[in-house]
């Protein structure tokens, strides 16, 4: 479905990104893990659109995006959940889920409806100010409004960064929660064992290069990946 | 007391023409972080364009054309001194407000020669009313009640339609909204043209009570509107609105003081010590942003 060749991004004067490839078949969850600063999060704001690549190519669908501007990438239905969630705190949360779906000229109330049914607690607190949410309703808020935009692929960056693990563990059920229901998934994490976990393939990334890949159950028991991120 | 209320029914109408202009101000400073210095060049031209149309074509098509054009300056503006510097630092898009400001007032004195030109009468705006004993203009009377018609039109617009969340949306993050599918470039030319709309029907209010302009004509009112929507908290239309009242009428009442007092040169003066003593006591104004951001 996502197809990446040969990705090379520039970021704040640095090549970030040297020459990633990697796949993402439909259907799938995949994750890309990795260490601060490995280049994760760029090379998923690169296929975002919010940051031009140096070189190499993205398709999706068979087509050519690279470089394409944010708004014409989420119309083919790829939507990013930002690292930090990003929720307009001004915005309530009903109005941050519309957002969501602003490309959208449809009637939304079945999409409300579920992603209401995934999370009830957005929809006990639809009239609140978003900025008012605790941490982990806030990143439930900022997927159900990813959700919103019916993506055929929803990446997501650091969906557990600052939760607690209670938390933690809600926020990947939804995730696979979302992948049974269809949602093709492309989740980059530092929490490696509990991404592996929930992934079909997992890439390992470090400092711009992918140097591991696999399935994810094959990664969790490596002793290369064990030793680096998995604290065994 | 009929002094009184002429003096009041004054500043309250001199508040609302500076309201007009203060919510351009405003808007663009909420999206853009930019105090857009040209505003109160675009409001002078307005002024000018309302004097070159009504002499040469009846009322009913100049004044609409004086509101379409100020619309496509703002635009322009936008698209030709802000758009291309998106993602430089903020000093730059500063003073390529500043140029913009110079070149409005230089392009006014090329075409009118330097002198001050004279509004022209408008029927009706210009006649006069008696309002308990006091004589005015019907402009004055006027002018607060389509302000307050004009800003709740805008305040369901902002809180109430797609492209109001959409505003708000980008004010707070570009990046985010982007992410929405939101285009940000014509979420911004929106504000401007909003903000030059208003500012059309402001310099249309504004003229027919001082009627005379020249070049710098803007320059003033501009100001005051500009420290109106920073009095009232920049960023926040419904501030800028009570901001410009307030000045307005402080003014007012300064320049209407008794002579024998002397204190009417001083009203300028005041007013920017007003917004001093506010600022100090309320560092963002009346209805500035609180951070209601949690990380």
């Amino acid at each position: 479905m996502l197809k990446i060749t040969d990705l090379k991004v520039n970021y704040g004067g640095i090549e970030a990104v040297k020459g990633i490839s990697l796949e993402v078949p439909e259907g799938e969850v995949v994750t890309l893990i990795g260490a601060n600063g490995a280049g994760k999060s760029t090379t998923l704001r690169t296929i975002a659109g919010l940051v031009k690549p140096a070189g190499g190519r993205v398709e999706f669908m068979g087509e050519d995006i690279t470089g394409k501007d944010p708004t014409s990438i989420v119309k083919k239905g790829i939507t990013l959940v930002p690292e930090g969630r990003k929720i307009f705190p001004d915005l309530t949360v009903l109005e941050n889920l519309k957002i969501g779906a602003y490309m959208r000229k449809d009637d939304l109330t079945d999409d409300l409806n579920w992603v209401y049914d995934l999370f009830p607690r957005l929809k006990e607190r639809h009239w609140q100010a978003g900025g008012t949410l605790s941490g982990g309703e806030q990143q439930m808020l900022a997927v159900g409004r990813a959700l919103m935009s019916r993506p055929k692929l929803i990446m997501m960056d650091e969906p557990s960064l600052g939760l607690a693990p209670l938390i933690v563990r809600g926020i990947f059920d939804i995730i696979r929660e979302i992948h049974k229901q269809g949602v093709t998934i492309l989740l980059i994490e530092q929490n490696a064992n509990m991404a592996l976990q929930a992934a079909d393939m997992g890439y390992v990334m470090e400092t711009g290069r992918i140097t591991l890949s696999g399935p994810g159950q094959e990664l969790l028991t490596n002793e290369a990946v064990k030793a680096a991120y998995l604290g065994a | 007391m009929e002094y009184a209320i002429s003096v009041l029914l004054s500043g309250i109408s001199v508040g609302g023409q500076y309201a007009l202009i203060a919510i351009g101000y405003t808007m663009v400073y909420g999206i853009l972080r930019l105090i857009n210095f040209a505003h109160g060049d675009v409001f002078m031209v307005a002024g000018l364009m309302g004097i070159y149309f009504t002499a040469s074509m009846p009322l009913y098509l100049s004044l609409p054309l004086v509101i379409i054009l100020t619309v496509v300056l703002g635009f322009v503006i936008e698209r030709v001194a802000y758009k291309p510097l998106r993602s430089a630092p903020r000093m730059s898009v500063m003073i390529s407000a500043i140029g913009v400001s110079y070149l409005l007032q230089n392009t006014a004195t090329y075409i009118t020669g330097g002198q001050p030109m004279t509004y022209p009468v408008i029927p009706f705006l210009s006649d006069t009313v008696n309002v308990a004993g006091t004589l005015t203009k019907w402009v004055v009377i006027l002018t607060p009640i389509l302000v307050i018609v004009l800003v709740l039109a805008l305040t369901q617009l902002i809180n109430r339609t797609k492209i109001g969340m959409a505003m708000r949306a980008v004010a707070k993050d570009f990046e985010t909204s982007q992410l929405m599918g939101i285009k940000i470039n014509s979420v911004i030319s929106m504000t401007f043209i909003i903000g030059s709309a208003l500012a059309a029907v402001g310099s249309i209010l504004y003229f027919t009570n001082y009627q005379s302009i020249v070049p710098t004509a803007g320059a003033m009112p501009g100001l005051k509107a500009f420290v109106a929507a920073v009095f009232g908290g920049i960023g926040s239309v419904p501030g800028a609105v009570i901001g410009a009242f307030i000045i307005g009428i402080c003014e007012t009442v300064i320049k209407g003081l008794p002579s024998a007092w002397d204190v009417s040169v001083f009203s300028d003066a005041f007013t920017f010590a007003l917004l001093i003593v506010i600022l100090v006591f309320k560092p963002t104004g009346l209805f500035g942003e609180k951070a209601t951001d949690k990380v």
